[in-house]
């Protein structure tokens, strides 16, 4: 193939005629060029939570005692399992979605269909999951303290298990009302109060002697810095927060960071999912209608599947990043 | 198209079958984290995470060479793409945890203290 324009492709090149460099249509090579851009978007997403967690190395959160969340298994954590079910779904539908590319390579209309369908309900079924884990996130499990520093403390038993703030926190008669827009002038109001004040957690932290201190402090033993029961009251003196869940300010995980860069890769990387699940949809009817069928070429279906192939691809590092490392 | 268009099934199913076990291994070792490898560091990267690292390099492979069809590719645009990515990612990477592990020693070792 000549790579020199010729006279006879003259007016097909901008429609991605048979001038074409590097062997490649030009959508096609178009889109490789587009993922290589965006490819480097998430690396430096990815990088830049590297800097952050090299920056707190010895106080970051540990994954597996964040994401322990299993559907209809609650109370019993399950390290892992659920990211794993998702980036099988993602696999899967990239399999799917070769597949159609393949039988498109083929002409067979009724199997691209079939593929692309398939493709799609993986790409929903990822989506939703994600929801749900992000929803687990938001919510938390244990609540925890922050102190006037900055650092948060959560609280185990004398084995080492963790211990929600409902499962101890006292009942004061104290009460404080949340402020809102309407009780207030129009610009006053509040983050949601806690379900526990400060002064509760520690009356009820001095009622039940059984309960240690937890600091993020990560130890020789790559686990969280246990303290002693006197160390846990000074600690628990410094108190100024109760911490429930994750927001972007602060989270009950730890490094405030750490949820920050959660919501804003994992959000990223679902809106491409969501992206990619809408093109797909749109190829599906183009399918359906005959379109690439009439133009005796299924390339669009290959364009749009090295767009999904490329959302998994992002989603393996994601994965070893936040889960595994 | 300069590639033949024949039917690739049968490789397709072979890397799935890949992936599948390899994704299986991470998250079996993610839930074990056997000790030996946890705690011996090698460059300053556990053993375990050098794993990690690794077997998700090779997936990533298989998904870009296999899936994606970068095979099927001239080796022009297959270096076009992929030169500048791993430039890039390698040196972006090296420069951020090197400054990230400067900064971390830095409040480690100030006389003032930043979170307490």
């Amino acid at each position: 193939m000549d790579t020199v324009t010729t006279a006879n492709s003259g007016d097909k090149v901008w429609g991605g005629g048979d001038n074409q460099p590097m062997g490649a249509s030009y959508g096609k090579m178009m889109m490789w060029f587009f993922i290589l851009s965006d490819a480097l978007t998430f690396s430096g997403f990815l990088a830049a939570y590297g800097f952050s967690r090299f920056k707190f190395i010895e106080t970051w959160p540990l994954a597996d005692e964040v994401f322990t969340h299993f559907p209809f298994m609650h109370g019993n954590p399950q390290p892992m399992l659920y990211v794993a079910f998702m980036t099988f779904v993602l696999i899967f539908s990239s399999v799917t979605m070769v597949l159609a590319v393949d039988a498109g390579h083929q002409l067979k209309k009724d199997k691209v269909v079939l593929y692309l369908f398939l493709t799609i309900i993986g790409g929903l079924i990822f989506v939703g999951s994600q929801a749900w884990e992000w929803k687990n996130f938001i919510k938390g499990e244990y609540g925890a303290v922050e102190t006037k520093g900055g650092s948060l403390l959560q609280f185990v038993d004398t084995e080492g298990h963790r211990v929600a703030l409902a499962d101890f926190a006292a009942t004061l008669p104290e009460e404080r009302e949340q402020l809102t827009r309407n009780k207030g002038r129009w610009f006053m109001d509040e983050a949601t109060l806690p379900a526990y004040s400060v002064a509760e957690v520690q009356a009820g932290f001095k009622a039940h002697p059984n309960i240690l201190v937890r600091t993020e402090h990560i130890d020789a033993n790559k686990k969280k810095t246990v303290l002693s029961r006197s160390e846990s009251e000074l600690r628990l003196k410094d108190a100024s927060l109760v911490v429930e869940g994750a927001n972007l300010t602060r989270n009950e995980y730890g490094s405030k960071l750490f949820a920050d860069f959660f919501f804003f890769i994992t959000g990223f990387h679902g809106f491409h999912v969501f992206s990619g699940v809408v093109i797909n949809i749109i190829i599906f009817f183009n399918v359906l209608l005959g379109t690439y069928e009439k133009r005796k070429s299924y390339e669009m279906v290959e364009k749009v599947g090295l767009y999904w192939h490329f959302v998994d691809l992002v989603w393996v590092f994601v994965f070893t990043v936040f889960y595994l490392i | 198209m300069s590639h033949a268009h024949v039917s690739n099934t049968k490789r397709i199913w072979t890397v799935f079958g890949l992936l599948s076990i390899i994704t299986i291994v991470e998250v079996a070792l993610g839930i074990a984290k056997p000790g030996f490898l946890h705690n011996n560091n090698l460059v300053g990267v556990n053993l375990l995470n050098w794993i990690f690292i690794i077997l998700t390099l090779v997936k990533a492979y298989y998904i870009v060479y296999a899936f994606m069809h970068m095979e099927g590719e001239r080796k022009s645009l297959q270096y076009a793409v992929i030169f500048p990515l791993i430039f890039l990612v390698v040196y972006l990477l090296f420069i951020l945890l090197t400054e990230g592990d400067y900064v971390f020693e830095v409040f480690k070792n100030s006389t003032i203290k930043w979170n307490f």
